[in-house]
C-alpha cells in the first residue's frame, strides 16, 4: 500500500471494459463492418414503401374505428376454435409435462431417464411451433387436430424445462427430511417435492397458456385452426377494420389473461 | 375446521367437507370444459386421415430422406438474410425499447397517470400479436422483401424487451439513487449514474436472449414472405420438394442450437 | 449554520415522524441524533437535503432557506451537504474513482459527467482523499470488490469532495463490526475537525456517540427528549429515550472504551 504514489495532476481515465485493446478494437470494428454489410444487403424499395405509407395510415386509423360486424360470423367462429385449442392443448401439455419434468430433474430420475427426457425437451424446444404445424397439417389434414397436437408439443418443452429446473435447485433438506421418515418414491415426490414446486408449476403453466393463445392466433395462417386464418383472409383483401377489430380483441384477450395470471400468481405465492 | 371431535375422537382431515366439495366442483367444471373442446376438435377433425398418419409419415419421411445436399449452396444468401433481420430487428427494437422501459417503470416515469398507460400500452400490444403477424401486417403495407421482416421482428420485440427492462427498472436499489441525488446531480446525472450501471447487466442479458429468440422466429418469417430461409421452406413446401425440406429444417434446427449456445455464452461472460 | 424550525413531517400513511421539530446547529459542530428505531433520525436528515419533502417548517442553511427553493436552485444548495449511508449506498457497478468523482457532479455539466470527463483538479482531488483513506490503490477496483469499512470510506470521499459545509450521516456504522466502526466514526470525526465541518450523525450505538462526538440530541417519537454533552447522557435520560433497561452497563462500557482508545 505505501508503495503506491498517488498520481497528482495526472489525467484519469476509467478502465475499459476489455483489457486487451486488440481485442476491444476487433470487437468493435468486426461489429460495425458487420452492421454496414448487413444494412447494405437490404434492398427497399423505398418506392414501394412510400406508397404504402398511405395504407399504414389506413391501418392506423382502422384502428379508431375497427369492423367487429361485417365478417363477425368468421371472427366469432375463429376465436371459439382458437380458444378451444388454447385450453385443450393446455390440459394435455402440462399433463405430460409434469412427469418429464420430474424425469429431466437429475436430483429426482434416474440417469437414462434424465438422458430420454432431455432429448424430448430439447427436440421440442428446437422445433418452432409453425414448422411442427406445417409438418401435422401435412400429416393429419387440416383442421384444429393439427393446431392442438402442436401447442401441446410446445407445451411439453417450455415447461418441463423450467419446471425440471425448479426442481433441480429446490431445498435439499425439505425433500430429505421427506425421505428418512421412511417415505416411498411416490410419496416423497407428493410430500417432498410438490409442495416446493407448487407456485411455479401454477405461474409457469398460467403463463403457457397466455402463449398458447397468442401463437394460436397464427396456427391458422398454415390451415392449424384458429383465429389465424381469418386474419390472413382480411389482410390478404386489405380490410384492415377487420383485421384490426382481431387484433384488437387478440390484445385485449391477452391482457386479461396476463390480469388473472397476475391475481392467481398474487394468491399461490 | 380441519380438526373435527368425532365421537370423542379427534379426527383430522386435509380439507373440511365444505372445502372438499368446492374443490370436487371446480374440478368436475375443468373436466367439462375440456371434454367440450376435445368434442370440438374431435367434429372438425376428419378422422380418416388421422387414422391413415401413419401411412402418410411414412411416405413423407421416405421421400424426405436423404436431403438434397446440393441444394445446400442456394441457401447462402437466404442464411444471411436471416441472421440481419434477427440482428438488425433486434438492435431497433431495443433503440426503442429503453426509453419505453424508462417510461413504463414507476420509479422513472415522469408521469404516472398520463405517459406510464400509453407506455404499457405500447407494450401489451406489440408483445401480444405474434411477428409472422407483424410480418402479414407490414407486408401488406410496404411489400415482401427483408425490411418488412427487419421491421416485423423490431415491432415485435419491443413489448417484451421492454417489459424485462422496466421489470428490471422498477427493482433497482433506491439508496445508489438516493447517493446520486444527494450530491446534487441533475435528474439525467442521476440517471446516467445512479440508474444506468444498475440495469446495464439486465439490458445485456435481454438483449442477447431476445436476439436468440428473433434468429428462431426470423427463420419463419419467410413463410409470409418476409424475407430469409422460410421463403426457400415455403417455395419447397408448394412444390413438395422434400428433399429440400428437410435440408432446410436440419439448417434451421443447426442455426436454432447455434444461437442458443451464443447467448447462453455471451450472457455467462456479461454476469 | 443550520437552523430547523418547526419542522413537521407526516407521512401519507398518517404517521408522524417529526413533530415542530426546533434545532441549531453552529458551524464546526459534530451532532449525534440518537434514538430507538422510528424515532425520525433518519426522515430528519433526509429533510435537511429535502431527499424527503417535510410537510410544514423551515430549514436554513446559512442565510438560505432550503425549504421554499425550485428543483434547480436545491440541487446547487445540496452541493454543500455531503451526504454518507448506512449501507454505503454506493454504486456498485462503478470502479472506486468513478464513485468518488459522482460526488462532483452537481459541478459539471452532463456530457461532461457522461463521458467521465471530470476536470483535472477534480481527479486530484479524489486521489488525495482516497489517499488520505488509504485507499488510492484501489482506484480502479469496481465499487462490490470491496469489503464493508473500505465501501464507507469510499462513500465518506464521495461526500467529501463536494466540499461541503455541512456533513449529513445516517447510520454509518450499522453493517459494520465493532472494530471497523469505531475506525470510520473517529475517521468521519477527524475528516469534520481537519475541514471545520459540521455533521449531524445519526447512531443507535450510544456509546460509540459519546466516545467521539461533541454534543448529543435524543429523539423520541419525533420530539427532542434530550439536547446537551454527551457526559449529560444519565440512565434517566437513556430510559426517557429508549424506555426502561438497565443503562448502568452501557455508560460504563462507554467509558472504559474511551480509555482504551486514549492508550
Amino acid at each position: 500500500m505505501s508503495e503506491f504514489t498517488v498520481p497528482i495532476g495526472e489525467p484519469w481515465k476509467k478502465p475499459p471494459f476489455i483489457k486487451r485493446s486488440w481485442l476491444r478494437w476487433t470487437l468493435l470494428i468486426g461489429f460495425i463492418a458487420y452492421l454496414i454489410a448487413a444494412v447494405l444487403t437490404i434492398d427497399v424499395n423505398w418506392s414501394r414503401v412510400y406508397e404504402g405509407l398511405e395504407r399504414g395510415k389506413q391501418f392506423v386509423l382502422a384502428f379508431t374505428n375497427p369492423d367487429f360486424t361485417s365478417r363477425s360470423g368468421d371472427i366469432w367462429d375463429g376465436m371459439v376454435e382458437s380458444i378451444i385449442i388454447t385450453v385443450a392443448s393446455s390440459v394435455v401439455g402440462i399433463a405430460i409435462s409434469i412427469p418429464i419434468a420430474l424425469g429431466a430433474a437429475r436430483n429426482v430420475a434416474p440417469l437414462p431417464v434424465y438422458l430420454v427426457c432431455r432429448a424430448i425437451i430439447a427436440v421440442s424446444r428446437a422445433l418452432q411451433e409453425i414448422i411442427v404445424a406445417i409438418l401435422l397439417v401435412a400429416i393429419f389434414g387440416f383442421g384444429p387436430l393439427a393446431g392442438f397436437l402442436t401447442l401441446s408439443f410446445a407445451t411439453i418443452g417450455f415447461l418441463s424445462k423450467l419446471l425440471a429446473e425448479d426442481i433441480e435447485s429446490m431445498d435439499k433438506v425439505q425433500a430429505e427430511a421427506v425421505k428418512a421418515s421412511g417415505a416411498k418414491w411416490s410419496q416423497w415426490i407428493n410430500y417432498g417435492v410438490q409442495p416446493q414446486v407448487m407456485p411455479r408449476l401454477i405461474g409457469l403453466s398460467i403463463y403457457r397458456v397466455d402463449i398458447n393463445f397468442r401463437e394460436s392466433a397464427i396456427l391458422g395462417l398454415v390451415g392449424a385452426g384458429g383465429i389465424g386464418a381469418t386474419l390472413n383472409t382480411a389482410f390478404d383483401r386489405y380490410e384492415y377494420d377487420t383485421a384490426a377489430a382481431i387484433l384488437l380483441i387478440i390484445i385485449v384477450i391477452v391482457m386479461l389473461l396476463e390480469y388473472l395470471s397476475g391475481i392467481i400468481r398474487a394468491r399461490v405465492q | 375446521m380441519p380438526v373435527q371431535e368425532l365421537k370423542g375422537q379427534k379426527n383430522w382431515q386435509r380439507r373440511t367437507s365444505r372445502e372438499s366439495l368446492s374443490h370436487w366442483v371446480l374440478w368436475l367444471i375443468g373436466v367439462a370444459i375440456f371434454a367440450y373442446c376435445w368434442q370440438q376438435i374431435s367434429d372438425a377433425t376428419t378422422w380418416f386421415f388421422v387414422w391413415d398418419a401413419p401411412r402418410i409419415a411414412d411416405d413423407i419421411w421416405n421421400r424426405a430422406t436423404p436431403p438434397r445436399w446440393s441444394y445446400f449452396s442456394q441457401l447462402g444468401k437466404p442464411i444471411w438474410d436471416t441472421l440481419n433481420i434477427a440482428t438488425l430487428g433486434t438492435i431497433i427494437s431495443l433503440i426503442i425499447a429503453v426509453p419505453v422501459a424508462f417510461l413504463a417503470a414507476r420509479n422513472t416515469t415522469p408521469s404516472q397517470y398520463i405517459i406510464r398507460p400509453i407506455a404499457l400500452l405500447i407494450i401489451v400490444s406489440t408483445r401480444s400479436i405474434n411477428s409472422l403477424i407483424w410480418a402479414l401486417l407490414l407486408i401488406a403495407i410496404i411489400g415482401p422483401g427483408v425490411f418488412a421482416g427487419v421491421i416485423a421482428i423490431a415491432i415485435r420485440s419491443v413489448g417484451f424487451c421492454a417489459k424485462l427492462l422496466y421489470e428490471a427498472i422498477e427493482e433497482i436499489d433506491t439508496s445508489q439513487v438516493e447517493a446520486i441525488t444527494a450530491t446534487g446531480a441533475s435528474r439525467w446525472q442521476v440517471m446516467a449514474y445512479g440508474i444506468v450501471p444498475q440495469i446495464l447487466p439486465a439490458l445485456a442479458g435481454i438483449a442477447v436472449f431476445r436476439w436468440d429468440i428473433n434468429i428462431r422466429e426470423s427463420t419463419v418469417l419467410g413463410l409470409v414472405g418476409a424475407g430469409g430461409i422460410g421463403l426457400q421452406l415455403s417455395s419447397s413446401l408448394n412444390v413438395l420438394a422434400w428433399p429440400q425440406v428437410s435440408l432446410i429444417l436440419l439448417v434451421i434446427l443447426l442455426a436454432v442450437v447455434i444461437s442458443e449456445w451464443v447467448s447462453a455464452k455471451v450472457r455467462g461472460a456479461i454476469i | 449554520m443550520l437552523r430547523l424550525e418547526n419542522l413537521v413531517k407526516t407521512y401519507k400513511t398518517g404517521d408522524q415522524a417529526l413533530k415542530s421539530l426546533k434545532l441549531e446547529v453552529p458551524e464546526g459542530q459534530v451532532v449525534a441524533l440518537i434514538g430507538p428505531s422510528g424515532a425520525g433520525k433518519s426522515t430528519l436528515i433526509r429533510c435537511i437535503n429535502r431527499l424527503v419533502e417535510p410537510t410544514s417548517g423551515k430549514v436554513y442553511l446559512d442565510d438560505v432557506e432550503l425549504t421554499g427553493l425550485s428543483a434547480a436552485a436545491l440541487r446547487r444548495e445540496r452541493r454543500r451537504m455531503g451526504m454518507i449511508f448506512q449501507e454505503y449506498a454506493l454504486v456498485e457497478r462503478l470502479t472506486v474513482m468513478e464513485n468518488v468523482l459522482s460526488g462532483r457532479l452537481g459541478y459539471v455539466g452532463f456530457w461532461r459527467s457522461f463521458l467521465r470527463r471530470f476536470p483535472q483538479t477534480d481527479v486530484d482531488e479524489a486521489f488525495r482523499l482516497l489517499d488520505r483513506v488509504g485507499l488510492a490503490h484501489m482506484a480502479d477496483k469496481r465499487a462490490d470488490e470491496l469489503s464493508g469499512g473500505q465501501r464507507q470510506r469510499v462513500g465518506i470521499c464521495r461526500a467529501l469532495i463536494q466540499n461541503p459545509a455541512l456533513l449529513l450521516v445516517d447510520e454509518p456504522t450499522a453493517s459494520l463490526d465493532p472494530k471497523t466502526s469505531r475506525q470510520i466514526m473517529r475517521l468521519i470525526c477527524e475528516l469534520c475537525k481537519e475541514r471545520g465541518l459540521a455533521a449531524i450523525i445519526n447512531i443507535h450505538d450510544v456509546a460509540l456517540a459519546q466516545m467521539f462526538v461533541q454534543r448529543v440530541i435524543g429523539l423520541r417519537f419525533g420530539a427532542i427528549e434530550f439536547d446537551g454533552s454527551p457526559e449529560g447522557l444519565s440512565p434517566d435520560v437513556l430510559t426517557t429515550i429508549y424506555g426502561e433497561e438497565d443503562w448502568e452497563a452501557t455508560i460504563e462500557e462507554a467509558d472504559e472504551e474511551e480509555v482504551e482508545a486514549a492508550e
